[in-house]
């Protein structure tokens, strides 16, 4: 039974929306509600005010502008899984929704309300940094803003929000002819489970010659992260599997409640070699 | 808050808090039991229903965001003949143990029901994988459904 006595504005605009996070900055934003009511229900939040963004139909949507694709804040996962825009641009994106949750979570869950909660374990977050997402931040006073994703998370749950700020929509840039990208998830069961490990990898290769490379984890610590070392080493040359052994310079993964350091660092190191072995054919 | 939104077919209002969870006011406020909870925490779906036709977890809605909105709880399946079938093949396949996780299962295999999928049967264990039966009796369960879903297509 939730006690929750927490003052509820529904905006049915951006603009009132943005208002209103100004002139109360401690108001909780409410996308779908899959993680905020759990935090609620637990008591490990409280809010005296809420602010119910479902209703505002500008952050809602995904269209290609541009040489972007843009994808309002409150893109549910079950929409990034229909969207033949993503198939297009995006599929690592639509392979991580997949995994996201089930049904019932893909249905409510958001992209802008994943990123907002900043679990280091969010399944669009490895995805996000793959692709070079760029996060669209709002405000009443300062308009516009965009964070490239790698500069949103700035620490254990801790994001580049402003107080006054929300989250209006998440850009990629459109697919590139000679990229490919990987996703793999690795969790206790297929659905519903929080990822141990969480990684997406993206190349482009030209006459055979890697010219970029992003390698993105999730989970692994307390904020996704890429594996500069590793695409550093990548770029210029043929994909080299064991170039996989270099992700130790990148990482230092955590032991928690849902798997230990060692797991984490071998299973990372197996997926991307796993991955870099698939493409050297 | 006011709360005015049409249930099972119904029109029904109830004066609620606008963080109360829809599990809550189903049950509590409108005496709609079908719905359970499990978890509390969006991992059982128990508490499944549908909420504008797409399947949600009542314990993760707050009231406010089901103003205006149309639900359909357990209690309202047996208006639609199709989603009756549902039921039926339920009982027909022994699909229930405890009971418990039955509505919910029931709610979700609903949604795919009324968009008119066919499924594999390893479709179908994907599609239901957001409801969990602590019996384990999860054969019965994905026959019914998967017999639901083949009863639906044309011969």
């Amino acid at each position: 039974m939730l006690t929750s006595h927490a003052e509820v504005l529904s905006p049915r605009s951006l603009q009132e929306a943005l208002t209103a996070k100004a002139s109360h900055p401690e108001t909780v934003a409410l996308a779908g509600g899959t993680d905020l009511m759990v935090l609620i229900e637990a008591n490990k939040l409280a809010p005296s005010r809420v602010l119910n963004l479902w209703g505002v139909q500008e952050l809602r949507g995904i269209d290609a502008q541009d040489g972007w694709i843009r994808l309002g804040a409150l893109t549910t996962w079950t929409e990034l899984i229909h969207s033949t825009l993503l198939a297009d641009h995006a599929p690592a994106l639509v392979e991580a929704a997949q995994t996201c949750g089930a049904a019932q979570i893909r249905n409510r869950g958001t992209l802008g309300g994943n990123l907002a909660n900043a679990s280091p374990a969010g399944d669009s977050l490895p995805p996000l940094l793959a692709l070079d997402g760029v996060v669209e931040l709002g405000s009443a006073r300062r308009g516009l803003r965009r964070v490239p994703i790698e500069r949103f998370f700035l620490g254990y749950r801790k994001t580049a929000l402003e107080r006054d700020e929300l989250i209006t929509a998440i850009y990629l840039p459109a697919r590139v002819d000679g990229d490919e990208t990987f996703f793999r998830k690795v969790g206790t069961r297929r659905a519903q489970s929080i990822s141990k490990l969480s990684f997406c990898g993206r190349v482009r290769r030209q006459g055979g010659q890697v010219t970029l490379a992003r390698l993105a984890f999730g989970a692994l610590g307390p904020v996704p992260l890429r594996a500069h070392t590793v695409e550093v080493a990548l770029e210029g040359g043929p994909v080299r599997p064991q170039l996989a052994e270099l992700l130790l310079n990148d990482i230092r993964p955590i032991a928690d409640v849902r798997s230990t350091a060692e797991y984490r660092q071998r299973a990372a190191v197996n997926v991307l070699r796993g991955w870099l072995e698939s493409l050297a054919g | 808050m006011k709360l005015s939104f049409v249930v099972n077919g119904q029109p029904r209002e109830a004066e609620v808090r606008p963080m109360a969870r829809l599990l809550d006011v189903l049950r509590e406020d409108l005496r709609l039991t079908g719905a359970k909870e499990g978890c509390g925490e969006g991992e059982c779906g128990a508490c499944t229903v549908l909420l504008d036709g797409q399947s949600a977890c009542a314990c993760l809605v707050p009231a406010v965001q089901a103003q205006g909105a149309t639900v359909l709880t357990v209690e309202g399946l047996g208006d639609d003949p199709r989603l009756a079938r549902l039921q039926e093949g339920f009982v027909r396949c022994g699909a229930a143990q405890c009971g418990i996780c039955t509505p919910g299962f029931l709610m979700t295999a609903a949604e795919l029901c009324q968009k008119g999928q066919v499924l594999s049967r390893a479709e179908v264990r994907d599609a239901v994988a957001g409801n969990l039966c602590r019996c384990t009796g999860y054969q019965k369960i994905i026959d019914a459904v998967e017999e639901a879903l083949c009863a639906d297509q044309p011969r």
